[in-house]
């Protein structure tokens, strides 16, 4: 390993190898930590069993793997302009020096019981390591780790238009073999269960299905690249476009309605809730996102709106009005209205920071008034209220029953909500929140009534999340005070940011990735928070506009470009000076 | 015809008085500047015309209407809009749509007309739309609409604040130092341009400003403040030959150590004699 590093540093010119070995070695030792950090927190050893592609990679070690390439790839990145072969063997260097860590870990770990203090230091994490060499077999890690380094090095060298279909195919066999199961189950009980049990096992890709997906997703990622049918798209007249564009559309609206009947009432589900905090993002993109007010506490109109409902139509205690899901719906959305504009009233003069920790405790005074004694004999206190009925009423066996049902009501609730909150940005009160957003002062020089705008943002987010609130009751069946959690508060915070301040498709996208990706992968709710927070950090950090900005806060961070293309604008000519200094 | 009238305006921070019974009246239609070495209580004055502050004694009388307690956005309706020393546009904001803010006095949207968006609601956006357009034009922002505020150059963005003022239609336009930071021919374009909007749309004009050049060019009135006091008052070729604003700009020696700084505004006072 030692020679490989010193071949790698030793070749470039003094002055600039001295840096280059420090981002190699960097690299080396941040991924060597992150494989310890892996192997230790039990990803590596608890997900050994469950393949990625059966019989050929584990989760467990594609981890690893995965984490190696990374590491060799960063430190190839900087020096592939002055070789190849040099990116190659930094790219190995770098993987060794990863891979190290874990062979001192296997080491370490043969002397002193790590497992008084790290559970998953176990032999079996040892086995893993070695390849079951134990000691012997400690260089097992430097090898791996050189190879898989030194294979992202050759990636790196490779032309873009080879490159990137590599990588999407990789990143395929990730996917893929993650979805693999829960692909398989809802497909066995169709004519394509066939197709089924040759392309996926229970868990992960079979062989031939690994080799189809990868082969498949190169070719395709490869033909995109080389027709670029979006470009081409993007050039039509407008006419010919909407012909392209409109089936697409339709596919998609079509695909979108048939999802839970082609894939099963669990993902339904998973849907459901994704199209709920699709609303509650959407709620808050209009007091954060487009007014700029930190809300905290936004799962107090979530509660509202549930409790509302569940007031109104419960057949059990503390019902009071009996009335069906749609009728108590518009109360639920009126309620969380009005108490969006209450609890706006006091704080309206609060800004920034202060406004965050005073929003933070009207979602913790909601939570303790719903499970209180104060208000036992009306909100049945940590009892909750039960038996609220569904929406729709069908027998068990009906297409619509369970979450399905939910599931279209709450995309159509969600496709509505979004359009009101597209109508309303680019309106008069849309540009007097953006307005506050920017300076507050000056937009009530201007004329903007601050209390009345302010008031309006709080209304209608509330209203949002109360109309999530509304379907989620009807969802689960029942509410109680252990519904209303700050957690909520803080995940709907986070699609808003994650997916890009102020836009609609971002608050899509940030709930698919933020709230559909966990659901799905059940399996993994041990290290749920830990990716949550990997996720948060490397989008803050990598795409600070969200994954899906609006256009301006794009053109707002990616300066740079931009800056370069402009012209200047700031020239004035000799005659615009001679006809400005005659009077 | 009298637009603005102030009367014994005093306002203090503590101890500190920063405008002191000020007396102050600007006639409709007149271009105006209001002069004094920092720290005068120019500023403040503007805020307490604009709103932002609300004077501890005295009145402020605007068209006949009393408005030294109302709130910023309510002495905007009545048709005050101001620019600011510091630039203050709504940064992340298009060019374009910091005009539209600018209009919403004169915008008659709800939220729930926005949602729908009836034919009116429509014909109005439209208008405003095109209205904005021909402000930018105005100010010589026209194929600019569409960058962020904040990307805009200096003069550019003094412009486009100066658009964001005047879509409200006002009858007072308040500019805090306009000229600050531009080089000598934008700020010739910026005193012609003054004029031509008291000449072409009839709005009043007062200024702060520290430009000697610009002052003495451009006002029929200028206003001395000192200590929050008025210390003088006419026009420009008055102001320059009275002993107490020479004092107040020289200091009461003419001492070695306020030379240099009285030099160049001193040398300001200068030009137009």
């Amino acid at each position: 390993m030692s020679t490989t590093a010193q071949a790698a540093t030793g070749r470039g010119p003094m002055t600039a190898g001295s840096w280059r070995a420090r981002t190699l070695l960097r690299a080396g030792v941040l991924g060597g930590a992150v494989a310890v950090y892996l192997c230790l927190v039990g990803i590596v050893p608890v997900f050994a069993d469950r393949p990625l592609v059966v019989g050929v990679v584990e989760l467990g070690q594609a981890a690893l793997l995965i984490a190696f390439g990374v590491v060799g790839y960063a430190a190839a990145r900087d020096l592939v302009a002055t070789g190849r072969l040099r990116a190659i063997v930094a790219g190995a260097a770098a993987g060794a020096i990863g891979g190290a860590y874990l062979t001192a870990l296997v080491l370490a770990g043969s002397v002193i019981d790590l497992r008084a203090v790290f559970l998953n230091a176990s032999p079996e994490l040892y086995d893993l390591l070695s390849a079951g060499m134990g000691t012997d077999g400690a260089w097992f890690p430097i090898l791996v780790g050189a190879i898989t380094g030194g294979l992202a090095g050759v990636l790196i060298g490779m032309p873009i238009a080879l490159r990137s279909p590599l990588l999407w195919g990789l990143g395929s066999l990730v996917f893929f073999g993650l979805f693999a199961g829960l692909l398989r189950t809802p497909m066995l009980v169709t004519p394509l269960a066939g197709l089924a049990r040759f392309l996926f096992a229970a868990d992960g890709l079979t062989v031939p299905g690994a080799s189809i997906v990868a082969i498949g997703s190169v070719a395709v990622a490869g033909a995109v690249r080389m027709t670029r049918p979006r470009q081409r798209v993007d050039a039509l007249p407008n006419a010919q476009r909407r012909l392209v564009v409109g089936p697409l559309a339709i596919l998609l609206v079509v695909g979108v309605l048939a999802f839970p009947l082609m894939l099963g009432p669990f993902f339904a589900q998973v849907i459901a809730f994704v199209a709920l905090f699709i609303l509650l993002g959407l709620g808050l993109n209009i007091t954060l996102g487009l007014a700029g007010l930190l809300d905290l506490g936004f799962v107090a109109f979530y509660a509202v709106g549930a409790y509302t409902v569940a007031l109104l139509t419960s057949t059990a205690e503390y019902g009071i009005a009996g009335m069906s899901f749609w009728q108590a719906v518009p109360f639920a959305v009126i309620v969380a209205m009005l108490f969006g504009a209450f609890l706006g009233l006091p704080i309206l003069g609060i800004r920034g920071d202060y406004l965050a920790i005073a929003t933070l405790g009207f979602g913790e005074i909601i939570r303790i008034l719903a499970g209180s004694d104060l208000l036992i004999d009306f909100l049945g206190g940590p009892r909750g209220i039960l038996n609220v009925p569904k929406p729709i009423e069908v027998p068990p066996t009906h297409w619509l029953a369970g979450p399905v049902q939910i599931y279209y009501i709450a995309l159509a609730f969600a496709a509505v909500v979004a359009f009101v909150a597209w109508r309303l940005r680019g309106s008069r009160l849309g540009r007097s929140w953006m307005a506050i957003r920017e300076d507050e002062d000056v937009a009530q020089a201007i004329g903007v009534n601050l209390v009345q705008t302010k008031l309006l943002a709080y209304m209608l987010g509330g209203g949002f999340a109360g109309l999530a609130g509304a379907i989620s009751v009807a969802l689960i069946g029942s509410v109680f005070p252990t519904s209303i959690q700050l957690q909520l508060s803080i995940n709907v915070v986070a699609i808003v940011i994650v997916g890009g301040m102020g836009s609609i498709p971002g608050v899509v996208v940030g709930a698919l990735v933020l709230i559909g990706l966990p659901e799905l992968f059940r399996e993994f709710s041990d290290y749920r928070l830990l990716f949550y927070g990997i996720a948060l950090m490397g989008v803050m950090v990598y795409r600070p506009e969200g994954l899906l900005p609006s256009k301006i806060a794009r053109r707002e961070l990616h300066t740079a470009e931009e800056l370069v293309a402009m012209p200047d604008a700031d020239l004035i000519t000799d005659e615009e000076i001679k006809e400005a200094s005659t009077p | 015809m009298i637009l603005l009238k102030a009367e014994q305006l005093t306002k203090r921070f503590g101890g500190l008085t920063a405008v002191n019974k000020l007396d102050f009246e600007l006639e409709e239609g007149s271009i105006a500047s209001v002069i004094g070495p920092n720290g005068a209580g120019k500023t403040t004055f503007f805020n307490c015309l604009a709103g932002f502050f609300h004077a501890d004694e005295g009145t402020i009388t605007f068209d006949g209407l009393q408005i030294h307690r109302q709130r910023p956005d309510e002495v905007a309706r009545h048709g005050i809009s101001r620019t600011y020393q510091n630039i203050r546009l709504f940064a992340s904001m298009t060019a374009l749509e910091n005009i539209l803010v600018g209009q919403h006095n004169h915008l008659r949207a709800t939220w729930l007309g926005a949602i729908i968006r009836t034919p009116s609601q429509r014909r109005e956006e439209k208008a405003a739309h095109e209205e904005a357009q021909r402000l930018l034009e105005f100010v010589g922002l026209k194929g600019r609409g569409d960058s962020l505020a904040v990307k805009l150059p200096y003069g550019d963005q003094r412009r486009l604040e100066i658009a964001r003022a005047l879509a409200s239609k006002p009858r007072l336009l308040l500019l805090d130092e306009p000229t600050a930071g531009m080089n000598p021919s934008e700020t010739l374009r910026m005193t012609d341009f003054f004029r031509k909007l008291r000449g072409d749309l009839g709005i009043t004009i007062l200024l702060i400003e520290h430009e000697m050049r610009v002052v003495m060019g451009i006002s029929e009135k200028i206003t001395v403040l000192d200590y929050g006091q008025k210390i003088a008052e006419g026009t420009p070729r008055e102001i320059q030959q009275d002993p107490r604003v020479i004092e107040a700009y020289l200091g009461r020696d003419g001492s070695a150590e306020a030379a240099p700084s009285a030099a160049s505004e001193g040398g300001g006072l200068a030009v137009g004699t």
